[in-house]
């Protein structure tokens, strides 16, 4: 027996593991996606695969250049979630190269810039979607009309080549759609009556209506939301503090002004309000560690995100309301903690009641 | 009985059913026993017998020197064949005076001191001596000298002793299997220490997953009104003494303070039943309950074993070890690795883990991700990812500014990191280093004190040399001018 003992208790551990968190975090993205695909045809397969590939590539050529070993962080699933969710960020139809775009931005500077797994400061993600909505706005903002279906060669020449009949296709998404009317001086009450015609509140749940690839099927990405919290990969605490917020704010609003705000309701089926609160936000490297800290990161997207969906000029305000917020995490963290056993919430020791002779 | 609950905690896979079953068995007498001088926390002993001497059985070997300390006996007759330094059962094996004692296999007792016919009668003060004298330490692991921490009714008002049979650690069945078998000997030995203590009220917390512990301690009590059983919820670390505290009583023991001062005073059920045996027969403690337990352990057991056993000849006893990956002393979740297994079993020995690959479970550490789950199940209430962080970069003041000399070691963030970060061995290497600073500041300013008192008394010789020349000088010129006058 070797006298040299490297390693203190414990000695044992519980079976988990990063790969595991990960792989059930994809694991229940599946129904979503499946549901997406079959929606929006094989240019959103080709563009959801491209995504994903073009992730995993540059996170193998980032940890290659870092001289850091490949083994654990590009097969852990870190990397193809951040894929994954980005894609689900992306229009449907996207071609490939604002896919590579993305995923340079995501993974490359938002991640590996900042010291690759665990070390960055803003959702890649997210970071992945805003550069390219900022950069290209026509493009992220062709959201395609549901059940359009090319065919596999249409499909190519939309995700590899140039298809100019995107104008046909596309329509406004939910909120886009109010804030324009708005802008053209339609009330919000009237406007919102006039896009459930097209499409109905049990449309915006199922999903058939325009969107960006995961904005579009809030049930089942619920589904999966309510799964990630039954096997504890997430803790309640940062969507309920999402949606509640979104949802308050949206209800009292709108009783107060109907023509000018939207209502509740819709702030949570609309956009990407369940994708947003139950994938994105509680992104664990970018969100708070403690439950407290967590509480106040929540309300800060919901907030944020109902500011930006209601004055500021974008349509969709979730992903700018994350990047915020993980901008705030480190400051949450310093200044909301548990409060520690035997001591007030200011770190002082409690003070004594008895016992004393 | 009311509970409260407790926050964070983690549930492990418990593994008791090893050895949950198996009754005690005594060991074989083993031919040599290794005694260390030092068994607990505090000063060592100092040996009051020498090689070559005989001693019988219960014979005190090594007295106790200082206010913590305790004593060491001879748990069989036999002769003292050495007393020389050997690798203590400790990580770091470093050598400590250790009394080598060769068995003559008669076994035959010395003249022990008498009993203690009415201890409710007998003071707290003599209770305590016969503690003392018994050499009883805190046998739940902490092996604080228990006369001392039996002394803590002179401090403070106490209402309840707290009796310890929790057994949160995995694997181990001890205590469990103490109450089972010598229920009355535990409740006897704990109304003795509330006694002593001046506690008017016993509480045996017992862990639900010992139903027949629960069981045959709550039959043993039924005759004593003041005697309590609780069964508290399965939650490692419910066997911490202020966790448990809480979880009885719903006092939260401030930081940096004793469960005294919240009337509370915990001891191990184990403890209880030596104190038994040294008040009602004067029987020193001279061996203890261990679990031997584990998958690459042939046959798993609970053993009585005589202090100074070799873990060699226990496990040899358990029919040997096969693919061993890591051999502790105590439970796998603060157990201590062994240096060898030439190591002797020591009054805190609670049990011999001889655990598998698959048992440990041990992998690559991986880049931190954040989760928040250490922070979420750590039983303190403090943010182990942020003082990891604070410490691997050697801001160890940082660290204990945010809570780092709470941290009660219990190993849960280790335990449940999904990135398989070592979390609490930085915590205990930062709790040494920072003890090591705090030792050598203090040092520095003794040391400047010294220096300074040094100076000052240099300094004021100089001045009462200066002082006496000038009175010599203002003598002479005064002389000078009573002479110039004169002249």
């Amino acid at each position: 027996m070797s006298t040299v003992i490297e390693k203190a208790a414990p000695f044992t551990h519980a079976p988990t593991s990063v790969q595991r968190t990960m792989t059930l975090v994809l694991a229940a993205l599946v129904p979503a996606t499946a549901f997406d695909i079959w929606l929006f045809g094989w240019p959103a397969l080709f563009m959801f695969v491209l995504t994903i590939g073009f992730c995993l590539g540059l996170e193998a050529l980032c940890l290659h250049l870092t001289h850091k070993p490949l083994q654990p962080t590009l097969f852990d699933g870190s990397a193809a979630l951040t894929g994954w969710l980005l894609a689900m960020s992306l229009p449907p139809w996207a071609p490939w190269w604002l896919c590579l775009i993305a995923a340079l931005f995501a993974i490359c500077l938002a991640k590996h810039v900042f010291g690759g797994l665990g070390q960055n400061v803003f959702n890649p993600a997210m970071v992945g979607r805003v550069a390219v909505l900022v950069s290209f706005p026509l493009q992220m903002t062709a959201w395609i009309k549901p059940n359009a279906a090319p065919g596999f060669a249409d499909s190519l020449a939309i995700t590899f080549g140039h298809f100019s009949g995107l104008d046909t296709v596309s329509a406004a998404s939910a909120l886009g759609y109010v804030k324009t009317e708005l802008s053209k001086g339609v009330p919000v009450s009237q406007s919102m009556a006039e896009f459930a015609n097209h499409f109905s509140l049990v449309d915006m749940l199922t999903g058939s209506h325009p969107g960006s690839f995961g904005e579009t099927s809030a049930v089942l990405i619920l589904l999966g939301g309510l799964v990630l919290l039954y096997k504890r990969v997430i803790s309640w605490h940062i969507p309920v503090a999402v949606l509640g917020t979104l949802f308050a704010l949206g209800t009292v609003f709108s009783a107060l002004d109907p023509a000018r705000f939207t209502s509740g309701t819709f702030q949570l089926v609309s956009g990407a309000t369940f994708l947003g609160a139950f994938f994105i936000a509680t992104d664990y490297v970018t969100s708070p560690v403690s439950k407290q800290g967590q509480l106040v990161y929540g309300f800060g997207i919901g907030f944020l995100t109902w500011v930006i969906r209601t004055f500021a000029g974008y349509p969709e305000g979730m992903a700018f309301a994350v990047l915020l917020m993980n901008a705030l995490t480190p400051i949450i963290d310093t200044h909301v903690r548990p409060r520690a056993f035997g001591r007030t919430r200011k770190g002082e020791p409690l003070t004594l009641t008895k016992g004393e002779k | 009985m009311k509970l409260f609950p407790i926050k964070g905690g983690i549930h492990p896979d418990y593994r008791k059913e090893l050895t949950s079953e198996k009754a005690i068995v005594a060991l074989p007498l083993p031919h040599l026993l290794y005694l260390p001088l030092q068994q607990h926390m505090g000063a060592a002993a100092s040996n009051t017998v020498d090689a070559g001497d005989l001693v019988k059985k219960g014979q005190i070997l090594a007295r106790a020197q200082g206010a913590v300390s305790a004593a060491v006996h001879a748990p069989t007759s036999g002769k003292v064949l050495s007393i020389v330094e050997l690798p203590a059962p400790h990580p770091s094996g470093l050598p400590q005076l250790t009394i080598v004692l060769e068995a003559d296999g008669k076994d035959e007792w010395a003249e022990l001191p008498a009993a203690i016919d009415d201890p409710f009668a007998a003071s707290a003060q003599a209770i305590r001596e016969r503690v003392a004298a018994s050499g009883i330490v805190g046998m739940g692991g902490a092996t604080f000298p228990s006369a001392v921490k039996l002394g803590l009714g002179n401090q403070y008002k106490l209402d309840i002793l707290l009796l310890n049979g929790a057994e949160c650690e995995p694997y181990l069945t001890c205590d469990d299997r103490v109450m089972r078998e010598y229920a009355a000997e535990v409740v006897d030995g704990a109304r003795i220490m509330a006694h002593a203590l001046g506690a008017p009220k016993v509480v045996i917390a017992i862990e639900a997953n010992k139903p027949q512990a629960i069981t045959a301690v709550t039959a043993a009590a039924a005759a004593t009104p003041n005697v309590e059983v609780a069964s508290v919820p399965v939650q490692y670390p419910m066997g911490a003494e202020r966790h448990l505290t809480q979880a009885v009583t719903g006092r939260e023991t401030p930081a940096r303070k004793l469960t005294a001062d919240v009337g509370v005073v915990v001891h191990n059920v184990a403890t209880a039943r030596a104190v038994h045996h040294a008040v009602r027969f004067g029987r020193p403690l001279l061996s203890r309950v261990v679990t031997v337990s584990g998958n690459a352990v042939a046959e798993p057991k609970n053993i009585e074993v005589p202090l100074g056993t070799r873990v060699s000849e226990l496990l040899a006893y358990c029919g040997g070890i096969t693919g061993a990956k890591r051999v502790l002393s105590g439970g796998p979740m603060m157990g201590q690795p062994l240096p060898n297994l030439e190591v002797p079993v020591v009054k805190g020995t609670s049990g011999i883990l001889a655990l598998t690959g698959t048992e440990t479970n041990e992998r690559a550490t991986q880049p931190c991700i954040r989760c928040g789950t250490c922070v979420t199940i750590c039983p303190c209430g403090l943010v182990p990812v942020e003082m990891a962080s604070y410490i691997r970069h050697e801001r160890l003041e940082d660290a204990a500014k945010i809570g780092l000399l709470d941290c009660v070691s219990c190993g849960s963030c280790s335990y449940i990191c999904p990135s398989y970060i070592p979390l609490a061995h930085f915590f205990n290497y930062a709790k040494g280093r920072l003890n090591a600073l705090d030792r050598e500041r203090r040092k520095m300013e003794q040391t400047k004190a010294l220096v300074e008192a040094h100076n000052a008394r240099l300094e004021r010789l100089a001045q009462a040399k200066r002082e006496a020349a000038a009175r010599a000088k203002a003598q002479q010129s005064e002389t000078t001018d009573a002479n110039k006058a004169n002249a």
